[in-house]
């Protein structure tokens, strides 16, 4: 009681909440405060910006000329493009997200031969942003894993209005055992710029979520790109081993050492009563 | 069948069967679109209305829109038909049977008693001819109570989802949420968490802290993680203290199959629920959730509109008398529900329909950031239901979901729609607030000045 006075304070008509230190705990919106019942002008206002900052990162081209440049250091890069035209049309046709346009299916015949053991996809999704901030730290920490692995790699694949399953039709082209499709998630309020990484052994036009594996939230604030890779290659080492993805192999994944720092305690139940 | 037609002069408008007729009828939305399934335009749109309007409402007895042989759905709504309840209606047409329920014949008595005799084919296509009004005027009259620690549903109340979610399930990162919530006087439907992980191990402590929280603070309400059921049955079976039993819900059964259950498995889950009998007040123990796209999502559509595959969800969750199900209208993306406008619109038809059927309906009052959508939006659903009288929406900090990386409806909209609308919490709730404090005394929804002696140790030893 010494350090916390419990009664909410009045700022001018506003009134703040004396559980704002609970905020360490969790991004969640707490202890925003009221004015009567309403949320106070400036966490109004402030909500209205992140939403808009959400929204451009939904909307925001990816520039893949530009991006292929800053990837030629990690080797060969081809681009392609998804059969949806525009970002109307990949929001509201995620079946032409999921196949190639005719000329990139073409290209990509023409130009990438395997086998190969891994072809990694990198692909806008729903966050253009999630790619400019988190690709490059991304593949510094990966391709090392991937490459002391041993894998033999196919060229970077660079996908504009992609979805998840796009990665199947091109692994089964230029023929990869397996394919990495790292793709801007869906933008939250507070997480506009968040990569998702999906793990597909044997891709092939048709299959659906349960055959992948996936790691989400990697971002600066969210899941570190050490972390991430060192999830990925566990499970695509496995992958390899049991000729297979998705379902069957999460089990295992989970057993996986938790991050540290994470203790249970949860303060409303710790400590006497009252 | 021969199909289904509409004559104006030389224009000739013609349906195939009754599930286009009805894919044609529905008010414009993406979903259907994609599905390719929608009117070509307007006109054609009005006239599917029409000729939909003629159609008696014992023909859905007859013509299914899913076959009958190889869909358990549609057997449930057809065997479990109740020919006597349906005579109130039966000598009806569709566009009668609005008429019939926007008069003053339609009470909230002759409503009740109507339930058994209508199926979600009768309800989903009335719903089709209806305005946002009509929507809004015959779901008020309907009236469904539901209990287990508190008595959900009453007239002038309304309940609301504590949903603490946390990115990965960091136990003091849920507490603050909790802590937040119940200071805002939100949690009576359910406290409920959707888990980023779902193992059986972390449901478990979840489960284990949400009812130490509830015993503790001595919270007339009941938890619940959204879990698949069998991890529940799993969870049950080891001991675990479950207050509810969660299950996402389609209208289709290869739309379950693709969630991984079908009616036996419900029916395993309620009855795990059911053996705990951890209720005080009642034995309502399931939690079902459903959406517009689901069975588009999984490709199990039939070929049917996905509202009225909705309202077939709503036939799945009746048997197992769920103290809550909940709407998720806004949250699988705009290529179901494109704008606030069909968002808007598909929520009150959704309680509409769930409410005919006798269900104790609920809305994720919600919007993705990829939608043509807004607060503004969502400000207009939450108004229109809380007229409409929904039993139930969610609560969550400051309407931004920092797992499931959507927005809905915070503690603070909740308080709004109270005080605008005159709408109490849960009575047993209720008097829960108003004891701590958390509420002030008086007929206004207000807050205390003060945090509730229960809770200041807690918070003040952080």
């Amino acid at each position: 009681m010494a350090e916390h006075d419990m009664s909410d304070k009045p700022r001018g008509v506003t009134i703040a909440n004396p559980w704002t230190h609970l905020r360490k705990h969790t991004p969640a919106r707490i202890a925003l405060g009221r004015t009567g019942v309403s949320l106070p002008t400036t966490e109004h206002l402030a909500f209205q910006l992140a939403h808009a900052r959400a929204r451009s990162a939904v909307h925001h081209a990816i520039d893949l000329p530009k991006l292929a440049q800053d990837l030629a250091r990690f080797g060969p890069v081809v681009e392609v493009q998804s059969a949806a035209p525009d970002r109307p049309a990949y929001l509201q046709r995620p079946d032409l997200g999921r196949k190639l346009s005719a000329e990139s299916a073409a290209k990509l015949a023409a130009e990438v031969k395997g086998p190969f053991d891994v072809a990694f996809v990198i692909a806008d999704g729903l966050s253009a942003f999630a790619i400019e901030k988190n690709i490059v730290p991304f593949l510094e920490a990966m391709l090392a894993v991937s490459d002391k692995a041993g894998w033999s790699r196919a060229p970077l694949i660079l996908a504009g209005q992609g979805r998840v399953a796009l990665g199947d039709e091109i692994g089964a082209i230029i023929g990869a055992r397996m394919v990495v499709m790292l793709i801007g998630e869906r933008p939250g309020l507070s997480s506009p710029d968040s990569l998702g990484i999906y793990l597909t052994y044997g891709p092939r036009v048709g299959l659906t979520d349960e055959a992948r594996n996936c790691i989400s939230n990697v971002r600066s604030e969210g899941l570190s790109y050490a972390e991430a890779a060192y999830k990925l290659h566990y499970l695509a080492s496995e992958a390899l081993k049991r000729s297979l993805s998705g379902v069957n192999l999460k089990d295992d994944a989970e057993v996986l050492p938790k991050p540290d720092g994470e203790a249970a305690g949860n303060f409303l139940l710790d400590g006497p009563k009252g | 069948m021969a199909g289904y037609a509409y004559v104006s002069g030389h224009e000739r408008y013609v349906f195939r069967d009754l599930k286009d007729l009805m894919a044609k009828a529905t008010p414009l939305r993406s979903g259907d679109l994609l599905a390719g399934l929608a009117a070509g335009d307007d006109t054609e749109r009005a006239a599917a209305q029409l000729a939909l309007a003629d159609v008696p409402l014992g023909v859905f007895l007859q013509e299914m829109v899913v076959p009958y042989e190889t869909d358990e759905v549609t057997r449930l709504i057809i065997d479990s038909h109740d020919a006597e309840a349906f005579k109130a209606v039966s000598h009806l047409t569709v566009g009668g049977f609005r008429d019939w329920l926007l008069s003053d014949h339609a009470t909230t008595e002759a409503l009740a008693k109507l339930v058994p005799g209508l199926t979600p084919e009768m309800v989903a296509a009335v719903s089709k001819i209806m305005r946002v009004q009509d929507l809004v005027m015959v779901a008020k009259k309907c009236r469904v109570v539901t209990k287990f620690r508190n008595t959900i549903g009453l007239e002038g109340r309304m309940a609301t989802r504590l949903q603490p979610n946390h990115p990965t399930d960091d136990a003091a990162g849920i507490a603050a949420s909790i802590v937040d919530g119940l200071l805002y006087g939100n949690g009576d439907a359910v406290i409920g968490i959707n888990p980023a992980t779902d193992s059986i191990g972390q449901v478990t402590s979840l489960v284990q802290m949400l009812d130490g929280i509830i015993s503790r603070y001595e919270i007339p309400t009941q938890s619940c993680i959204l879990t698949h059921v069998t991890t529940t049955i799993e969870a049950i079976n080891r001991g675990a203290p479950v207050d509810l039993v969660f299950q996402s819900i389609a209208g289709t059964e290869a739309a379950n199959k693709s969630f991984g259950i079908d009616l036996k498995i419900l029916k395993e889950g309620y009855e795990a629920g059911l053996s705990l009998k951890r209720g005080t007040v009642g034995d309502n123990v399931m939690y079902f959730e459903t959406g517009q796209g689901s069975a588009l999502s999984a490709n199990a559509h039939h070929g049917v509109d996905q509202q009225t595959i909705e309202a077939r969800a709503y036939a799945v969750a009746r048997p197992f008398k769920p103290l809550l199900i909940n709407t998720v209208v806004g949250f699988i993306g705009p290529e179901y529900l494109y704008d606030g406008r069909q968002i808007v619109r598909a929520g009150l038809e959704d309680h509409f329909c769930g409410k005919l059927l006798g269900l104790p309906m609920g809305c994720d009052i919600c919007y993705t950031n990829h939608a043509e959508a807004d607060q503004n939006d969502m400000d207009v659903l939450l108004t229109m239901l809380g007229v409409a009288g929904i039993n139930f929406i969610m609560g969550i900090p400051g309407s931004d979901d920092v797992m499931l990386n959507y927005q809905t409806t915070s503690f603070h909209d909740a308080l709004y729609v109270r005080r605008v609308l005159g709408l109490k919490p849960a009575p047993e709730f209720e008097a829960w607030l108003k004891a701590q404090e958390i509420f002030a005394a008086g007929d206004q929804v207000s807050l205390g000045p003060d945090v509730p002696r229960a809770f200041r140790r807690a918070i003040a030893a952080e």
